[in-house]
């Protein structure tokens, strides 16, 4: 346990550039916008008077550094601004909208992660064979299909023909479960998609590459059966690129829950970050943008180190 | 007589006869290549091929079925489907070239220069590679664009520096291997300078995993474009985008499902041609791979 503590501890250390890299990033993306912060962030059609008091209040007048450092502060706080359209709280609407993305986002991932894995293995366990071919082609298929038109054809014809899923909307997973997941299950089909292809691609290569190693061909010298083989031996020894791969799926996913939740009119931080970019509403996007990249970071976090529990050999890197 | 004219024939059959060779072991190549020759070629002549105006609306033709008059039909202003689709080609196609070259020209330098320098700028450089990719592509691209202002240009500018970190930590780890090597240490014994290293030894041989990662990344910007258009961030009404044809057809899906068909093909069917042209270019260029 100890050991496990001190791993955290280690990663935690090295991450730390990378958090304040990224925050420092999504407070630059204020500076992008063209002309003062100032007026932008008063909103359209606001007095004079309105822009000094926010230059005050976000401490605009101040050198940029220590700008970031009171934005920083008040982020470490839970304190994100407040929407410049509805003068909500951004912390409250990520905090309310956050559940609806995790929840397709964690369902893809089981769906990808199930068929991804399943289809690699075919593949692997059969190569030159047509399966191969077939699953080979499925997957170029998928890395190239839009996951937002395979989410419109789903809406035609499962939901709008078969009436089998609701076209649109969310449900709350903890008063109403059955039909959260009824919501919820074309939008993570359409997410899970593209990531299917990348995992049967990859599990694909890196098990043919283990199952062609010398010690694989020792053990089926000995005459361990091919289904002892692959699993206790080939899987096994792909697990912690499968662990990583899944991490850095997450990535793909919140990407693809932008234009996904957008078809389904699901109420999530991805839909939030499109129309509040499109309103020009900037506290809001950098919130969504920073609470989003931490969760990345921290995943990644979880993955280094569920893969040294994996690989005593991970844990010394 | 004859066999003096015949003379400077064979080394022109056999260049044809390589050509031949290659169309014959790679089928998947010459299929995305053409595909993609055609698709330019459609961008090139669209005010010429297309057979009505993209935009001039017609209230009395709305959302109609295929027919002789609209071999795709029309949208739900009247417009020709297939007159969009066509114009919306070079839009896709200026922003999947827009966005690639920003990335390269931004994450190439950067990583051959971090690459070739290392010690403690290349480590706080790299750092900063990591944060920015630990950023979800799409909502980095989508927060830079509302930030610069909405529209094409800007939302492929802002795809284009998602992708520089990509290419240049790519780069970099290419210039390391290159930069260690045995004959450029050689050189440098006799002699030769760091922009020489850099030009005759470095950049030819990082060159071929950027080649690939570059073809490949043309298909990533075009689902990008589609995505950020289907959003309304980028290609802007009333010019004509198929991620934005998406979008409109979406609306109506209860009334005309066959308006999304055309537009989700085209994307696809271009995407494939990328991925697939850079799968090949990865197999003709990977040596290990050509024994297969």
């Amino acid at each position: 346990m100890g050991k496990i503590l001190r791993l955290v501890g280690r990663r935690l250390w090295q991450l730390l550039p990378i958090i304040v890299f990224a925050t420092f990033v999504v407070f630059s993306l204020l500076q992008l916008v063209p002309g003062d912060p100032a007026v932008v962030l008063a909103g359209d059609y606001a007095s004079e008077q309105r822009i000094a008091e926010i230059r005050q209040l976000y401490g605009l007048d101040q050198p940029f550094l220590v700008q970031y450092g009171v934005w920083l502060l008040h982020a470490l706080e839970g304190n994100l601004g407040r929407s410049l359209l509805t003068s909500e709280s951004v912390s409250q609407l990520i905090l309310y909208r956050l559940p609806n993305t995790l929840l397709i986002a964690v369902y893809a991932l089981v769906i990808a992660g199930l068929v991804g894995v399943a289809l690699g293995v075919a593949a692997a366990t059969r190569v030159g064979t047509r399966l191969d071919a077939f699953i080979t082609g499925l997957a170029s298929l998928g890395v190239a299909l839009p996951s937002f038109w395979l989410a419109m054809i789903l809406v035609a014809t499962l939901s709008l023909g078969l009436h089998w899923f609701p076209t649109t909307g969310a449900a709350p997973l903890l008063t109403d479960p059955w039909s959260a997941i009824m919501h919820a299950t074309l939008p993570a089909v359409a997410l899970a998609v593209g990531v299917i292809a990348e995992l049967a691609r990859q599990v694909r290569s890196a098990l043919i590459e283990v199952l062609n190693s010398q010690y694989i061909r020792t053990l089926r010298a000995k005459g361990l059966s091919s289904g002892a083989v692959l699993w206790k031996h080939g899987l096994r020894n792909i697990s912690v690129t499968l662990l990583t791969l899944l991490g850095l799926q997450v990535n793909r996913l919140f990407s693809g829950a932008v234009v996904i939740e957008a078809v389904f009119a699901i109420p999530g931080v991805g839909s939030l970050v499109a129309t509040s970019a499109l309103n020009k509403d900037f506290p809001v996007v950098q919130g969504v943008v920073l609470v989003l990249v931490v969760i990345v970071i921290l995943i990644n976090l979880v993955v280094d180190v569920l893969n040294a529990l994996l690989d005593p050999r991970a844990a010394e890197a | 007589m004859t066999a003096a004219l015949d003379l400077p024939v064979p080394p022109q059959r056999s260049r044809t006869k390589a050509i031949l060779r290659w169309m014959r072991r790679d089928v998947r190549a010459v299929l995305s290549l053409s595909f993609l020759l055609l698709l330019l070629i459609v961008s090139v002549f669209a005010p010429v091929l297309a057979p009505y105006s993209p935009i001039d609306q017609d209230v009395t033709q709305l959302l109609l079925p295929p027919s002789a008059a609209h071999w795709l039909g029309t949208d739900d202003l009247g417009r020709d489907v297939l007159s969009r689709l066509i114009w919306g080609a070079p839009n896709s196609l200026y922003a999947s070239f827009l966005a690639v070259g920003v990335g390269v020209v931004l994450g190439v330098p950067i990583g051959l220069l971090i690459g070739f320098l290392g010690g403690w700028f290349d480590e706080v450089t790299s750092r900063f590679i990591d944060a920015l990719l630990s950023f979800p592509p799409i909502v980095l691209a989508i927060a830079v664009t509302g930030a610069l202002g909405i529209g094409l240009t800007n939302a492929m500018l802002s795809v284009g520096f998602v992708f520089a970190p990509v290419l240049a930590r790519l780069v970099r780890a290419q210039t390391l291997v290159v930069k260690n090597a045995l004959y450029v240490d050689a050189a440098r014994g006799f002699g030769a300078s760091t922009s020489h290293i850099i030009i005759k030894h470095i950049v030819p041989n990082a060159i071929q995993p950027v080649i690939v990662q570059v073809t490949l990344m043309l298909a990533i910007a075009l689902l990008a474009e589609a995505s950020l258009s289907f959003l309304s961030l980028g290609v802007q009404p009333p010019a004509a985008s198929w991620g934005g044809m998406l979008a409109r057809a979406y609306n109506y899906i209860e009334i005309a499902p066959e308006q999304m068909y055309a537009p989700g093909l085209a994307i696809l069917l271009t995407a494939l041609a990328f991925n697939a042209l850079g799968e090949s270019i990865r197999v003709a260029l990977d040596p290990t791979m050509k024994r297969r």
